[in-house]
């Protein structure tokens, strides 16, 4: 794929932004094939040319030890892009040069941008750029990518070394001590199998005694994998004797040596400018310090929480009422024209409610992510999970966790795509499939109701007892994740604490806008389908009273209803609240109204003919904990990329809140209550 | 060598807040030990304790320039020991 180039870097460098530069508005969000990580790609244009670039993820390493990594590595590995971006943060020089070397030893064709060289200058560091790039091998740019400066340079620099022939490996000196054992491991390699990965056996011996697992499963099945494993076996005792540890670790301490060589030579500092930031390092005394730092934290959290539903509750209602008006417009329009009541109601009720339903999570999703790609990119998120980790963890979760599981509060729509700030698919799949027992703000109606009808003068107790029920069973399904399904992979916290940064405007509203505009084309039109599909269930047969037992859906409630009966409400009206609820959980207390034809003022009168308080109290717990509503589903197979996750969080909510209604009705009943 | 630099070895979640040490090996299981390694965390780095969240986890380090937090159950995996012991002149030889 000469034609291709790759974009790669540490994160906080300004990736996404010279990305951004590079490609304008040419992108294309996609996901990565069979994981949960989201593939940017987009086009460079410059002069006659127009080629095509895809962003890997941020890493900083190619060592594998993430999923970011090892596609990072693949894409490498298997695609062969014509070159490859490396972009480098110049006031973190060092650090940033580890994955250049990586990149050059692996023989890749590269240019490197330097960018925030002018934070690297306020920090009193300077670069010579024209000694790296002898040092290097390759073109080194300043950039700055948030004023653009050095973009077009680079562009032009990128086509320039697309068409140059390779150039030289870059030569790590891996010293006196290692290097005879390369050499040994490189004897015993075989050279075609490795030559069809385009790995030399130099650079294939690197990656083997640096335990590369890429590397490693290519030769697994070959005849010099034993011979090859006594080796590395050898070197390890060896150097444990002579250094005090093993083989990978020599590698890799001798590629920090040579790279530390390596800043040594290009990077002068102004001794007269304090190097550590200063204003950073006084900014986290306070907002990491012991006793202020979680209290400030929960208190931002806080306000991402209230500012998201304060300011997208009336833009959600002006949706809302938008979809309403037209409705009522198209709906009297065909009365008008004559036409048929029913296909009428499929219009108003189904297609336009159905848009309509899918619109008014936009303003929600928006607002979130405009605040967390605040938090993101101004360093703040990190501080976030350094102070709640310790308590997240202990419930199985992770700091970062905390943010979507607040949010889930309100909606658990925007909650399952903000789980995107966890790196670790662990961390991520086992925050997003407990995330649906957060009681958002559409079950607060039903509770509120049954608990008035039911539980007068304990309303507000019983009311709390459901969110508290909702979190403990959060709780528990996280530990019972953790350590079944997803036993064995790990949760990690090594995170970097980069320095705070004032986040653009530009880039904030840019993530908000692409998170609303995804969810609106992948999963809208899903949500809009079961809509439609809904609508179909409670209008036909032909004839039948809307929602009746008559109606396809009325059927269905009284078929699913037998299976109620242990939770002590299995008549057909619950389970056709039930399954209206899987359209938006408010919408189980309206049903109650449609299905008696009381409206929604007589419903707490009629309640008290189906329940008793110890079966309705098992109800709430069923609305409560059972299937997310569509969207959630629709947003958890927009996220996860398969249909395998949706269907088990399905399972696993509805088989967890019949469980625990089941249990409640019948140690209630065995109670005599 | 080994058994002189041993003797004032310790783990980095247990160093103090504010003080450096020097990084004498990395243990661990297979993802964390490279990953540890790879963001620089190798024998010879100096590292200074810089932060302790409440119940002294997570904790963060400065080196190279830039700070990294891990967990107190990954920080138990970077054997360290005091900058400038004597015992072992040459760890020292390999720090910059």
């Amino acid at each position: 794929m000469a034609g291709v180039i790759a974009l790669t870097g540490n994160p906080n460098t300004g990736k996404t932004t010279l990305f951004n530069a590079l490609t304008g508005s040419t992108q294309k969000i996609g996901n990565w094939p069979g994981v949960t990580v989201e593939r940017k790609e987009g086009r460079l244009k410059y002069d006659m040319e127009d080629i095509q670039v895809v962003d890997l993820p941020g890493i900083y390493s190619l060592g594998v030890s993430s999923v970011d990594e090892q596609i990072a590595a693949e894409f490498l590995l298997n695609e062969k892009p014509g070159l490859t971006v490396v972009v480098a943060d110049a006031s973190n020089i060092e650090r940033s040069l580890y994955l250049v070397v990586q990149l050059l030893e692996m023989g890749q064709n590269a240019v490197v941008a330097l960018n925030m060289n002018d934070l690297a200058t306020s920090k009193g560091i300077t670069i010579d750029i024209q000694s790296l790039e002898n040092l290097l091998g390759v073109p080194v740019i300043s950039t700055v990518a948030k004023s653009k400066k050095g973009i077009e340079d680079l562009k032009a620099r990128v086509i320039e070394t697309l068409g140059t022939s390779k150039r030289k490996d870059l030569l790590v000196p891996y010293g006196d001590r290692v290097q005879p054992f390369l050499k040994k491991i490189e004897g015993s390699l075989p050279e075609d199998e490795l030559a069809n990965y385009g790995l030399t056996p130099s650079l294939a011996a690197i990656k083997i005694a640096e335990r590369d697992p890429i590397v490693w499963n290519i030769i697994k099945d070959s005849d010099v994998y034993n011979r090859i494993s006594k080796i590395v076996e050898e070197a390890d005792l060896h150097l444990e004797k002579e250094l005090g540890y093993d083989l990978q670790t020599a590698i890799i301490e001798r590629r920090w040596g040579y790279i530390a060589g390596l800043t040594a030579e290009v990077v002068n500092r102004d001794l007269n400018i304090k190097q550590r930031l200063t204003i950073s390092d006084r900014i986290d005394t306070v907002v990491t310090h012991r006793l202020l730092g979680l209290p400030l934290f929960l208190a931002v959290t806080w306000l991402i929480f209230k500012l998201t539903y304060l300011l997208g509750d009336p833009a959600s209602d002006w949706l809302d009422s938008l979809a309403g008006k037209l409705g009522d417009f198209a709906g009297a329009a065909m009365a008008s024209a004559g036409l048929p009541s029913i296909f009428s109601s499929f219009v108003v009720n189904g297609v336009i409610g159905g848009v309509g339903s899918v619109l008014v999570f936009f303003p929600y999703i928006f607002l979130l992510f405009a605040f967390i790609a605040v938090l993101e990119d101004s360093g703040y998120m990190s501080r976030g999970a350094f102070v709640m980790d310790r308590i997240m963890h202990f419930l199985g979760l992770h700091g970062k966790s905390f943010i979507p599981m607040l949010v889930g509060f309100g909606c658990n729509v925007p909650a399952i795509m903000g789980t995107r700030i966890l790196e670790r698919p662990r961390d991520r799949m086992i925050t997003m499939m407990v995330l649906p027992f957060m009681s958002c703000s559409a079950r607060l109606p039903v509770f509120v109701l049954f608990s008035a009808a039911f539980f007068p003068g304990h309303a507000s107790t019983v009311l709390f007892s459901m969110y508290a029920i909702g979190i403990a069973t959060a709780v528990v399904s996280a530990k019972v994740l953790g350590s079944t399904i997803f036993k064995g992979e790990s949760s990690q916290l090594v995170m970097e604490l980069p320095p705070y940064h004032f986040p653009t405007l530009r880039g904030v509203l840019k993530e908000a806008w692409n998170r609303g505009s995804l969810f609106l084309k992948k999963a809208g039109t899903f949500i809009f389908l079961a809509v439609i599909l809904v609508w179909i269930l409670g209008n036909l047969p032909m004839g039948v009273e809307y929602a009746s037992r008559e109606s396809l859906i009325g059927r269905i409630g009284s078929i699913i209803a037998p299976l109620f009966a242990p939770a002590g409400f299995g008549f057909w009206e619950a389970g056709v609240a039930l399954f209206f609820g899987f359209i938006a959980k408010e919408i189980v207390v309206g049903s109650f109204g449609t299905i008696f034809g009381v409206g929604e003022a007589g419903i707490e009168t009629v309640l008290p003919t189906l329940f008793t308080p110890l079966s309705a109290y098992a109800f709430m717990i069923m609305t409560l904990l059972y299937v997310p509503c569509v969207a959630v589903i629709a947003a958890v197979k927009r996220e996860t990329n398969s249909w395998k996750w949706p269907l088990f969080m399905v399972l696993y909510t509805t088989a967890t809140a019949w469980l625990l209604s089941v249990a409640v009705y019948q140690i209630g009943s065995l109670m005599g209550l | 060598m080994g058994n002189s630099c041993s003797i004032a070895n310790s783990l980095l979640s247990e160093v103090e807040k504010g003080k450096q040490v020097q990084v004498v090996k990395v243990t661990g299981q297979d993802g964390l030990k490279r990953r540890v390694l790879d963001m620089g965390i190798v024998p010879g780095t100096l590292l200074t304790v810089q932060r302790k969240a409440p119940l002294n986890d997570p904790v963060s380090v400065w080196f190279r320039g830039y700070e990294l937090s891990l967990r107190k159950s990954e920080a138990e995996s970077v054997v360290v020991k005091p900058v400038g012991s004597s015992a072992c002149s040459s760890c020292k030889a390999r720090c910059f």
